[in-house]
């Protein structure tokens, strides 16, 4: 920077030479670097200050950021596994209604080898083949002495198997934490429940994932860290599910049969109480799904959900509900019952011959298949359609087992006039339990659809109405009736007012047409009849009551006794008192502190 | 002047250095406290979770069942049967305690009015109730 001098030789100069004061010159200069000088200091201090209120915004901002990321952190669970891991292994718990664990998650090892690291594999496959049984010497020694670095041997072991591992004193045995599905009551419930497996997983956890049952439908819900491990509450009841169990086992048993299933909904809810399908399968080691075996005789197919029957005279109660709801005919118009009834080529038969003509109630009470497809006649295929689908028999069933989607009905591919008469009486239409429990308690509480549901929830929306609330109750009535004088005869429960229809098809042959010799045999219950809380469905598949002279195979011989039962044993269970007929001096006073 | 002020400062500096050092160490102890004591919350969960397993696997239906049946002469338990719902009728009155043998009796003499409000017995307590 060139210095300006303060008294320039050539204007001092010249100002002498016209006269002037020289000092103006000077003072001028002075004043001049007086300014520059103050501008600098001006510019540094604003460069200070600059600087200063940088460091504060900075310090400042570095406070506030902190807190707003303290304030806006979601709290983090405790665990004991270790942070470095990705994989979340959290499953929260399943429970029944009553809050009684039906799956739980149990920290245990899974059990790797490092051959590299071992010392002695030969020793060390010896040992671990007593210690499994299930592997081989030869496998394990070929495994170890590989070229391979790391390989599972046990996804799952015991405290003592580790125990017992860890006494080998192989450096290149190591263990891995994990969380493994545990279900504490076997075998119970296990087609609601359907079984986890591992998905992804490394040494430190491992992903535990549904692969059935509602365990596979509300996986994301039960491994969503946001729920804070709430469990899930299924509708299920513990003691009444195990009952049922029991008791439609010991019946399919005693009825010969091959297979079993059952489903007690309440009426008001669609809340699935007890679903039961027999043969059933451990699901803490749930099989492998075989290809050979035929699906209907795999325990892993779930028969109330998954299997589709023609569910046979079960299906009269839709027909004739729909024939009163219409207002065709009173439960007293006769209905012409003489056979058989040909229809083209078709010919429609009675299990027995009931005379001329019969009042549409006992069309329902005998279970007269030629009274009913007279009905159906007169009610025609496309309002029979639509009335069907309003209680949801032509669709899966919205129950939240992940099973319940493959559960399509059957229907025909031409719903002509005679596919209405068939089906009228529940043949050509084929259906899961489920269906059948779901349409049952729709008609028979009141009118109003009810869709089932596998979680508890003790009050849902109402649905929109189905039948009136007059004909749900003729239909109660003529229900109770076929147990009281009907077909179903065995049903009678003292004390629980037991009203239900039998329904008896025949086997259809995959070879096409029917077997002589097979059915299937189904009860559709419901109790007690004047004021319904439950429906029951039972299914027996190829029962034969054997005590007579030659087997029975109707369900009122074989599906009604085992129901019988289960009623006489479940009601109890969910508190519903037996109701007596009021008789002279006879009476039940319900005690002071004694509810329930 | 000057001086004093700069090592004012100096001093400020070097205790503010030593706070802000302990205050980390502090904090890190906080950290590591927290670590702690969140592993100790998940192994008692672990533990809660693995005991009302263990409550549930003994409680199994199965298990309770073969009890019962294995206990039956002990407890007598039966299943659930409708006919075990009783009426009040059935219930038995509890029997009355038994009363020691009264000694120390007080005689007493008064009137009690009956339903016409005439006089007509006189009681007397004592003895036996």
């Amino acid at each position: 920077m060139s210095r300006v001098p303060l008294r320039p030789l050539a204007r001092i100069l010249s100002a002498r030479q016209k006269g002037e004061d020289h000092k103006a010159i000077e003072n001028e200069n002075i004043h001049q670097r007086m300014l520059a000088a103050r501008g600098r200091q001006r510019q540094m201090a604003e460069g200070r200050l600059l600087i200063a209120s940088i460091c504060f915004a900075v310090a400042f901002s570095a406070v506030g950021v902190k807190m707003f990321a303290l304030s806006s952190t979601e709290p983090r669970e405790p665990r004991t596994a270790s942070s470095a891991s990705k994989i979340y292994a959290q499953r929260a718990n399943i429970v029944d209604r009553n809050g009684r664990i039906l799956a739980t998650n149990l920290s245990t090892y899974s059990l790797y080898a490092q051959p590299h690291l071992m010392t002695d594999p030969e020793n060390s496959a010896v040992e671990l083949a007593t210690i499994f049984p299930d592997l081989g010497v030869e496998d394990l020694l070929e495994d170890f002495t590989g070229k391979r670095k790391f390989l599972w041997i046990k996804k799952k072991i015991s405290p003592e198997q580790k125990q017992r591992v860890h006494d080998i004193g192989d450096p290149g045995l190591l263990f891995g934490p994990r969380e493994m599905r545990l279900y504490p009551n076997g075998k119970l419930a296990a087609h609601v429940l359907g079984g986890a497996g591992f998905g992804r997983e490394d040494v430190h956890s491992a992903e535990v994932i549904g692969n059935a049952g509602v365990e596979r439908t509300f996986d994301a819900f039960l491994r969503d860290p946001a729920q804070e491990n709430a469990p899930l509450e299924l509708a299920i009841d513990l003691s009444v599910q195990d009952t049922a169990e029991r008791v439609l086992y010991g019946g399919m048993k005693l009825m010969n049969a091959k297979a079993a299933s059952s489903v007690l909904m309440d009426v008001k809810t669609g809340e699935i109480i007890s679903l039961v399908s027999l043969p059933d399968f451990d699901p803490n080691t749930r099989p492998n799904p075989k290809a050979t075996l035929d699906a209907a005789d795999n325990p892993l197919f779930n028969r109330a959900v998954q299997g589709v029957y023609e569910l046979g005279s079960t299906f009269k109660l839709f027909t004739i509900a729909q024939a009163l709801e219409l207002g065709l005919m009173n439960k007293n118009t006769m209905i012409p019952t003489r056979g058989p009834l040909v229809w083209g080529k078709f010919k429609i038969r009675d299990f027995h011959d009931y005379g001329a003509k019969l009042s549409v109630t006992d069309v329902l009470v005998k279970s007269s298949n030629i009274g009913t497809a007279k009905i159906a006649i007169d009610i025609g295929v496309k309002r029979q359609k639509e009335f069907l689908d309003s209680l949801g028999l032509l669709t899966a069933t919205p129950l939240e087992i992940s099973e319940a989607a493959g559960g399509r009905p059957q229907l025909p591919p031409n719903w002509s006039e005679l596919s209405a008469m068939t089906i009228s009486y529940g043949h050509g239409i084929a259906n899961s339990p489920v269906h059948l429990a779901a349409a049952y308690s729709s008609i028979l509480n009141g009118g109003y659809k009810v869709e089932p549901t596998i979680l508890k929830n003790p009050n849902p929306e109402r649905g929109e109405r189905v039948v009136s609330e007059q004909v749900s109750a003729t239909m109660r009535d003529l229900l109770r009736q076929v147990v009281v004088r009907g077909t179903a005869s065995f049903g009678e429960v003292a004390g629980y007012e037991v009203g239900g229809k039998t329904g008896t098809a025949d086997k259809p042959n995959p070879q096409g047409g029917y077997y002589e010799d097979k059915v299937i045999a189904t009860f559709a219950s419901v109790f007690p009849a004047s004021n319904p809380r439950y429906v029951l469905i039972v299914t027996l598949d190829e029962p034969s009551e054997n005590s007579g002279a030659k087997p029975r195979r109707t369900a009122g011989w074989t599906a009604v006794p085992v129901a019988a039962e289960m009623i006489r044993r479940i009601a109890p269970l969910v508190g519903l008192r037996p109701v007596i007929e009021p008789g002279p001096g006879f009476g039940i006073v319900q005690a002071k502190g004694s509810s329930q | 002047m000057r001086v004093f002020v700069y090592l004012c400062l100096g001093a400020m500096v070097m205790f503010l250095a030593f706070w802000a050092y302990r205050e980390n160490y502090e904090t890190q102890e906080a950290l590591r406290q927290v670590e702690t004591l969140q592993g100790e919350i998940g192994e008692l969960r672990t533990s809660i979770r693995v005991q009302e397993a263990e409550w549930a696997y003994l409680n199994r239906p199965n298990r309770l069942r073969e009890l019962t049946e294995l206990n039956f002469e002990r407890l007598e338990l039966m299943p659930l049967a409708p006919q075990h719902f009783g009426s009040l009728e059935q219930v038995a009155y509890p029997e009355l305690p038994e009363l020691g043998e009264i000694t120390e009796t007080i005689e007493l003499r008064g009137e009690l009015p009956n339903d016409e409000g005439s006089i007509q017995s006189t009681l007397s307590t004592g003895g036996q109730p």
